[in-house]
């Protein structure tokens, strides 16, 4: 190992133009903004103990409702599987030595910190915004100006710096790859951020048009959405989900693309169905477009379009379930390492396709009029936003840390990690598909003393999960100092970023970029291995 | 002799199907239902819970079975079978999902098209008192007339309550008794047409005994309407985020039989309109 090629610890703290760096900047950044955002949560989640609203006031209740929201979408989840583990990878995976724009790239992050710290400004100048995460108008423009123009500028930043990351990972992608590699040869995450930047350049525009209306509306006097000036308060709705459809797949696209990367490797099988995995991430782009009204069900839309979006939703979950199939097919007759990453990744299979289901079900209209706005929709995303992408990003970084550290994290307090998160998850958000069914509101302070019961258990839940988040912490902190040597390639993995040194030196490898055309050539058939293929699991029993 | 994998795999399938069967039927987790698409809508309901509980258990196993299964031994550091993919599963896994979806859509699409989702509203206007009438003359598509959505089944003859969503509170006027009310009483079996405004900002009215919810939008009204058909008293519901009091925005129907409706209409119906043809027929 070269001491010389090591990153000296203060450019973590700067405007490095590593790819590496700016990963692991987003990581802990976004990392930063998933324990504020937690501890919001908690605050609901006490406010919730009780039906009466007496835990804070209710305006209040509502900017941390909205807070929270805000955050773990726009500064935790986006950020870190798209702008921690894309940057960290995509480079290695393409064959390259760094993103095609480092300069834009830094800049990106750069807008992060200070887009979060204006949003949780707003708490201590006049109150942040207290209309939700969605801001739909009027209430958007009557609720108190100052926190929701701050909130509209803090998204618009991050979206902003999400276009940025975006269009850099197309560029990376179809531009910065090794001569010899194919499309068709890359590991799936990179078209997982391919899909998912397309979306990101596609849609997060409609959203900043829709917010700077919005904001007119609010400072201006102006009436695009505002139905007392004659504006129509549904097209911002059309708008917002026009971005925040395809966002849930921003979100979740990546961490696919992750899993597909974890679970050959701990499964020691080549990822079952490459083409297929791909076909349906293409599928879920295009469709991923065209299902926005399924949240507008009972907003008085036309019958056609609830008849037009009810199909095209329900669609969905076929290129969905294709990649559910290939997962349980490459995990099939494995040899599984029953590890922290595998077992986040199987919490994730089960939570998601929990989530999945109860998504084909609230794209019923017949069904979804009685749910709509409910704690079941509550439930049904966090089975998906929570339980399947933050599981992921849990599996992925157990599965990396030793290569961003070169250490090894503690298995044991990993697994209890795990226990704890799948069991805390469960607690508490699986009483809320109840909750909705039988009459509890979505985004209430108050609530029908009938539900208190089931309320309690659901925060029970949640101070489970709180307590989850502390082995994991205590795990980083002692293994980043302390923790056994990772060695290069600890899971004998195939992919690029193992066949160097960990942490890797500046330049990716120090010798030339290595070609891996089959990045999940796991699997004891012995065959005649090409010559231009280096295989990951001989580099590394030969040690390197 | 021991059991082969083919019957045991085909023993599996069917306890789970009779599971999830049963789970669907059996498994009551709605509200009392006072409404008569309620039912309906319950039954789609018991389908989808008999499809969930049946993939979520049965993928559950195979999870469980291949971490248990084909966990790896210590001192293993073979590989497994180096499968790539599978042609015939494949669209077996594709084909089965796509037939059991887009039978679900037809089935729901009829279910809604029955309660009135798919009405048609380009002709069908919101009752206006006369001046307003006047006022949109010419101007037929004038928003505050023209009914935007809803559930409407255009039968017309529907008893007609007009409802009024403002920050914090729904309010009911009875425009053929022209009277305003803080409670709604409907009567048994009789079709209603609620015709839903907004003051300020965007609500929602639900009734989850119903199992009908519409939000009711500034500037684009929209109509509701249904048969109740169970008595008692229900909890209307605001469902869309409106406020600091959103929580607390609630208010209650009152289903009861045709004669105790008539005469809470007649208690409630305002002196002047309520006696005037009276006396003069008695006169
Ligand atoms: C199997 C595929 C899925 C289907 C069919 C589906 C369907 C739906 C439907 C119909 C709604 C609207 C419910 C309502 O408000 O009444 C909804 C809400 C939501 N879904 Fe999904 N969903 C799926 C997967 C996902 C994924 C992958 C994510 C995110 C990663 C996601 C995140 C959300 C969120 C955040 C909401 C609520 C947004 C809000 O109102 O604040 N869903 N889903
Ligand atoms: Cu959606
Ligand atoms: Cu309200």
């Amino acid at each position: 190992m070269d001491v010389q090629h090591h990153t000296p610890w203060h450019e973590y703290f700067g405007f490095s133009l590593d790819h590496k760096v700016i990963g692991i900047q987003y990581l802990v950044t976004g990392f930063f903004f998933y324990l504020v955002g937690g501890t919001l949560a908690g605050m609901i989640r006490v406010e919730l103990v009780t039906p009466l609203s007496d835990f804070m006031a209710r305006d209040t209740y509502n900017q941390v409702l909205t807070l929270h929201g805000t955050i773990m979408i726009f500064l935790w989840i986006v950020p870190v599987v798209n702008g921690a583990f894309g940057n960290y990878l995509v480079p290695f995976y393409v064959g390259a030595r760094d993103m095609a724009f480092p300069r834009l790239n830094a800049v990106a992050f750069w807008m992060l910190p200070p887009a979060g710290f204006l949003l949780l400004s707003s708490y201590f100048i006049g109150g942040a915004a207290q209309s939700g995460w969605t801001a739909y108008p009027p209430l958007s423009i009557t609720t108190p100006a100052v926190g929701q123009m701050i909130w509209i500028m803090s998204v618009l930043l991050l979206g902003g710096s999400s276009i940025f990351g975006a269009v850099n990972f197309i560029a990376t992608i179809l531009k910065l790859r090794r001569p010899g590699l194919g499309l068709f040869q890359l590991p799936m995450f990179c078209w997982a951020m391919l899909g998912t930047s397309v979306l990101v350049v596609l849609a997060t525009p409609v959203l900043a048009g829709a917010l700077i209306l919005l904001s007119m509306d609010i400072v201006a006097g102006t009436g695009f959405f505002n139905p007392a000036l004659g504006g129509n308060a549904v097209v911002y709705q059309h708008l917002f989900w026009f971005y925040s459809h395809p966002a849930v797949y921003i979100m979740v696209l990546p961490a696919f693309g992750l899993v597909s990367e974890i679970l050959p490797i701990h499964a020691r099988k080549p990822l079952f169905g490459y083409r297929s995995m791909i076909y349906s991430i293409l599928g879920i782009v295009f469709l991923g477009l065209i299902v926005w009204a399924h949240h507008m069900f009972t907003s008085g839309t036309p019958p056609w379009m609830r008849l037009f979006f009810t199909i095209a939703t329900a669609i969905i979950a076929v290129p969905t379930g294709i990649k559910f199939f290939n997962w349980l097919a490459t995990l099939w007759q494995g040899k599984l390492a029953l590890n922290s990453a595998l077992l986040f990744c199987c919490g994730f299979i089960f939570n998601f396709v929990f989530g999945g289901i109860t998504g084909v079900a609230l794209a019923q209209v017949p069904f979804d009029v009685h749910v709509h706005d409910t704690y079941f929709v509550v439930a049904h995303f966090h089975y998906i936003v929570f339980g399947g992408t933050v599981f992921v990003i849990f599996a992925a970084i157990y599965h990396w840390f030793p290569k961003m550290s070169g250490r090894l994290l503690n298995e044991h307090l990993g697994r209890l990690h795990c226990l704890l998160s799948f069991l805390g998850f469960n607690i508490c958000f699986f009483p809320q598909h109840w909750l909705g069914l039988n009459g509890m509101p979505r985004r209430v302070a108050e609530y029908d003393p009938q539900f208190q019961l089931i309320n309690q258990i659901s925060s029970v839940g949640a101070l489970l999960l709180a307590i989850s988040t502390l082995p994991f912490l205590i795990n980083v902190v002692w293994s980043a100092w302390k923790g056994a040597p990772a060695g290069d390639n600890p899971w004998r993995a195939c992919t690029t970023e193992w066949l160097t040194s960990s942490p890797p030196p500046v330049e990716n490898w120090l010798r030339e970029a290595p070609l891996v055309t089959e990045p999940y050539d796991y699997g004891s058939v012995e065959d005649a291995m090409p010559v231009t293929t280096v295989r990951g699991r001989e580099l590394w029993s030969a040690g390197r | 002799m021991p059991i082969p994998a083919s019957v045991l795999t085909l023993a599996a399938g069917i306890l789970l199907a009779l599971v999830s069967l049963w789970v669907g039927q059996n498994i009551n987790l709605m509200p009392v239902a006072a409404a008569d698409d309620a039912a309906t809508v319950d039954a789609l309901f018991k389908v989808l819970l008999s499809i969930g509980v049946g993939l979520l258990l049965g993928i559950t196993a195979m999870l469980v079975v291949a971490l248990v299964h084909f966990r790896r031994r210590p001192g293993d550091h073979l590989d497994g079978p180096a499968v790539e993919g599978n042609l015939p599963l494949e669209i077996f896994w594709t084909a089965v999902p796509a037939i059991v979806i887009l039978m679900l859509g037809v089935y729901s699409y009829d279910i809604y098209a029955r309660m009135g989702g798919m009405a048609d509203f380009n002709h069908h206007t919101s009752m206006p008192p006369p001046e307003v009438e006047q006022a949109s003359l010419g101007n037929p598509a004038d928003p505050e007339t023209v009914i935007w959505g809803g559930i409407d089944r255009a039968e017309g003859m529907a008893f007609p309550v007009e409802v009024t969503a403002m920050q914090f509170a729904f309010i009911f006027h009875y425009p053929q008794q022209n009277f305003t009310t803080g409670e709604l009483h409907l009567p048994l079996g009789q079709p209603v047409e609620l015709q839903l405004k907004s003051n300020d900002v965007i609500h929602a009215f639900w009734v989850p005994e119903f199992r009908l919810k519409q939000d009711v939008i500034p500037g684009q009204p929209t109509v509701l309407s249904f048969t109740a058909n169970r008595q008692g008293d229900y909890d209307i519901i605001c469902a869309e985020l409106c406020g600091p009091y959103h929580g607390g925005m609630r208010s209650k129907v009152v289903v009861e039989d045709s004669r105790s409706f008539e005469e809470w209409l007649i208690r409630n119906t305002p002196a002047t309109v309520a006696t005037a043809p009276d006396s003069s027929q008695t006169a």
